[in-house]
């Protein structure tokens, strides 16, 4: 039996285990219909995280000013191809990049192997707009590297070529280089757990390095790959600032302008939904083509998949391979904001800084606890749970992620609002007490912002985790008396922790870039280093927005090394 | 360890933590001399403006500084119980739009009405300019005389195919000027005006506009559209590379023969939530005093709007020109129908 086809668990079920008490079958029967606490308490936060996306579909029932019309006759069409192309290029780019460097820092030994596993993260602490800024300023017409080119060669305009990066391939590097890094690490993470022995037996039947890694490593990590390739093109499609800079006309510039240009706050709304259907067909059609097949290792030998060392011109190409995205995604804006940094940086460098960076840890830090504790309840009712409704709730609760910034924000503000008001009008009413604005401008909604905007990234990070850890350890588990709670905390905790560390890293990074919802959710005089940054690149100072970005960077490095450490610590 | 108690203290741990980190907002929020400030400026000058007016009043403003359109969403699901006393606006058709949503309360003031020009105020005090940007052409001196350039109708010649940089039509400030020429010259005159933009641009749409004026020194193009306060800027806090750049570019104000500059504002007025009505006022007033009126003009190169004020040296030397006397209310109202237009003719 090929190792991608485990048994369906129907074929497990309850009535064919043998030597069970009614009491134990009843039990595990109730666990299958996912009627209990846990499975309630999913349903409920994946209901208060729907709400703004229900806010924005309550759209659908009005009309709009007829910019719909207007749209699907000018910009619309050439938006969605546009849009197409950047789901493609970025989705084939993100997988490629980040499940070849992922298997060959895991799989192989190579001069700097060691240092690129952690290396290969520091892209994801780049904001995409920053790279797209610092990469036209430096290969722009009147920029250092074409201005050299014309001062040695004395060229003109019309005398050479240049290759244009504004266009939709180009936009497209610019995204690849930034969220590659969420496939690598789901890729990384699923092809450390694999059983060595599952690699050991396929070598031992003959088959190479590259066959087992074709055969077995890639359909193994399928789950893993898919959910950072969905986390990337997500991210990709909700992407404001870089396309927009780059001139190319995506449907989240379309909403913008439908919204913000035409005063059509309804047809903007439909939009989105129309964006997120996009977005649902596509995980649905990957769920599709995964069929029924389980990804669970049969075996918990924790050993580390054997790496093999590289030498001569195979060691030098795995490197240059490792490297580039390191040196594209990193070091080179890293270099050339330091450069824009120094030529006139923040004027408010100093003190100032420290208390931005206080706050943008704080934000980030909370938020990387609660978000996971948040995904693994959803990731664990999925699991257990084989309610309709649950997988659902949960779905359409982690699409927040794919949705423009500004627009999710703004569906966090209404029924934040809504609910303020009620109250405060219930508490007047009965109690002749004004509660105001209760949670509105507080840092409550903001983590409530930040549950809506990346609980997908939570959730599918510990679920791809999950997929690796069969059915068949919870179906002792529970014969042996264990409940519910003692499952999920002494039996899957351990076995996900790296998946729950990486959530958190992940979160932790993507608050401190996090932009719309933190400026516009944010408490009174309550700055952080993102929204300096984009404060300053907004004016077009790019120059002195280069610090905070740099300060993003720096602090991005800190949960980066530590994760890495900890991954270490777990592996050896 | 990764246990659910542990997990529900945790969740507790932190919502308490958060309520507790909370709690000094609200409580500062409702406390009585204060101002609650929602602004899509955020220059570091206006600072020492908050600083002075407090040193002045004793008022203390506190500021959430957004996107004027995010925050007119965030002024809506608040409601009658927002905080919001005075919203700010760095573009005339946001904060009209904040008026037609009722956001705004009309405020009648003497200090106001008589120092912010007519053009630059709502005719019944719902808003009020502080400081103008005209948007201008911007030459290549090597490549254009300022004899060849007239109007902004004039750029739709053929004479300017493959020489004019522009950005995206996404840029409020492409919609504002388009909608001052919806205002002149009609529908069907704008439309076919945008078309001859669009065929002769140097290069598709992209960047912002410093991004169009560098590109014009280096000879990407001959003429660009741009603001004066970004020329500004680059003249306050050159880079390197800017040394080439402003040497070579010269500001043209085009139709000084007829209806004058175009120009954009920023401003705002009185939330209709505001609980401290009087005290929104004073600040109101207080922007069109005089060392106020310097800081919000230093602050982003601005132009001032009370008279006797002077520009800063960084646009001043641009030289004087006639404004384009339109209300700003009225090309803010045309954005939308600017837009469908610019989307029409493929304007990216």
């Amino acid at each position: 039996m090929p190792p991608n086809a485990v048994p369906d668990r129907i074929a497990m079920s309850a009535s064919a285990l043998p030597g069970n008490t009614l009491l134990r079958t009843s039990a595990l029967a109730r666990l299958r219909r996912g009627v209990t606490p846990l499975t309630f308490a999913a349903l409920g936060v994946a209901l208060i995280v729907a709400l703004p996306l229900l806010s924005l579909a309550a759209s659908l029932t009005q009309s709009g000013a007829g910019s719909l019309q207007h749209l699907s006759r000018t910009v619309l069409p050439a938006a969605v191809l546009n849009t197409f192309g950047l789901m493609l290029l970025v989705g084939a780019g993100t997988a490629l990049v980040g499940v070849i460097t992922a298997w060959l820092v895991t799989a192989f030994r190579f001069p700097g192997s060691r240092h690129l596993e952690w290396l290969l993260l520091l892209p994801m602490a780049m904001p995409a707009y920053i790279i797209g800024y610092v990469y036209t300023d430096a290969l722009a017409f009147v920029g250092p590297v074409q201005s050299a080119l014309r001062a040695w060669f004395g060229w003109s305009k019309a005398d050479y070529w240049f290759p244009d990066i504004h266009n939709l391939g180009g936009v497209s590097l610019m995204l690849t280089l930034v969220l590659y890094p969420y496939v690598y690490m789901l890729a990384r993470s699923a092809f450390i757990e694999q059983s060595a022995c599952i690699m050991d037996a396929s070598r031992t039947l003959g088959g190479s390095m590259s066959e087992s890694f074709w055969r077995i490593a890639l359909p193994l990590a399928r789950p893993a790959i898919a959910a950072g390739v969905a986390l990337a093109l997500m991210e990709a499609l909700a992407d404001f600032g870089t396309v927009e800079y780059f001139g190319i006309h995506t449907f989240t510039t379309v909403i913008y302008r439908t919204w913000f240009g035409m005063g059509d706050r309804i047809a903007a709304a439909q939009l989105s939904i129309g964006l997120l259907c996009f977005v649902f067909l596509l995980v649905a059609l990957e769920r599709q083509a995964r069929g029924s097949r389980r990804f669970a290792r049969t075996s918990r030998r924790e050993r580390n998949l054997g790496a093999r060392p590289l030498g001569g011109v195979m060691a030098g190409a795995a490197l240059a391979v490792c490297a580039l995205p390191v040196l594209l995604g990193f070091a080179v804006p890293a270099f050339l904001l330091v450069r824009l940094h120094l030529s006139g940086g923040d004027p408010l460098f100093g003190t100032r800084f420290v208390h931005y960076a206080a706050n943008s840890f704080v934000l980030a830090g909370l938020a990387a606890v609660i978000v996971v504790a948040a995904g693994a309840l959803l990731a664990y009712a999925l699991r257990v749970s084989v309610s309709p409704l649950t997988r659902l709730a949960v779905r359409f609760a982690t699409l927040g992620y794919a949705i423009p910034g500004t627009v999710v924000a703004v569906g966090i503000l209404l029924p934040l609002g809504l609910f303020d008001n009620a109250l405060d009008r219930f508490m007047r009413n009965s109690f002749g007490v004004s509660t105001g604005l209760l949670f509105s401008g507080t840092l409550v909604a903001l983590m409530f912002a930040y549950l809506v905007r990346f609980l997908a990234i939570a959730t599918g990070g510990i679920e791809a985790g999950y997929a690796r850890i069969g059915m068949n350890v919870d179906h002792a588990a529970r014969t042996l008396g264990s409940t519910q709670g003692a499952l999920a905390g002494r039996i899957h905790a351990p076995m996900l922790r790296r998946s729950l560390l990486t959530a958190g890293l992940v979160v932790f990074v993507d608050v401190m870039k996090e932009l719309p919802a933190t400026l516009i959710v944010r408490p009174f005089n309550f700055d952080t280093l993102a929204i300096r940054a984009y404060q300053l690149a907004s004016d077009e100072r790019l120059a002195q927005s280069s610090t905070a970005a740099l300060a993003i960077v720096v602090i991005g490095i800190l949960p980066v090394l530590l994760l890495t450490r900890a991954m270490r610590q777990a592996r050896n | 360890m990764y246990t659910p108690t542990s997990r529900r203290q945790f969740l507790a741990a932190s919502a308490g933590l958060t309520a507790a980190l909370s709690a000094p907002a609200i409580v500062r929020a409702q406390a009585a001399q204060v101002l609650n400030l929602y602004s899509s400026r955020h220059y570091d000058t206006d600072e020492a403006l908050y600083t002075n007016f407090t040193a002045a009043t004793g008022i203390r403003v506190n500021r959430i500084e957004a996107g004027p359109d995010a925050l007119i969403e965030r002024m809506r699901a608040e409601g009658a119980n927002s905080p919001a006393d005075v919203f700010v606006s760095v573009d005339a058709g946001r904060i009209e739009r904040a008026r037609e949503l009722g956001l705004l309360a009309p405020v009648n003031s003497e200090v106001l009405a008589s120092r912010v020009p007519a053009s630059l105020r709502d005719p019944n005090g719902y808003w009020f300019g502080f400081s103008s940007r005209a948007r201008v052409i911007m030459y290549n001196k090597d490549k254009v005389s300022p004899a060849e350039l007239s109007t902004y109708e004039d750029l739709a010649h053929p004479k300017w195919k493959g020489r004019l940089l522009t950005r995206s039509s996404t840029a409020i400030y492409n919609q504002s000027l388009t909608g001052s020429i919806l205002a002149a010259n009609g529908e069907a005159a704008t439309e076919a005006w945008a078309r001859g933009i669009v065929a002769n641009m140097a290069r598709p749409p992209r960047g912002g506009d410093t991004d169009q004026f560098r590109a014009c020194a280096a000879g990407e193009g001959d003429l660009a559209i741009a603001n004066t306060y970004y020329l500004g800027n680059a003249i306050r806090k050159p880079q390197p590379a800017d040394a080439a750049v402003l040497e070579k570019i010269a500001v043209f104000f085009p139709n000084q023969a007829g209806r004058g500059t175009h120009i954009n504002i920023s401003g705002g007025g009185l939330c209709t939530s505001s609980k401290n009505p009087q005290a929104a006022v004073r600040f109101l007033e207080y922007l069109v005093s005089e060392p106020a009126q310097r800081f919000l003009a230093d602050g982003n190169d601005e132009y001032p709007v009370v008279a006797g004020v002077a520009p800063p040296a960084t646009i001043a030397r641009f030289g004087s020109f006639k404004a384009d006397q339109l209300n700003a209310g009225v090309f803010a109202r045309n954005n939308a129908q600017a837009l469908q237009i610019m989307d029409r003719v493929g304007w990216k």
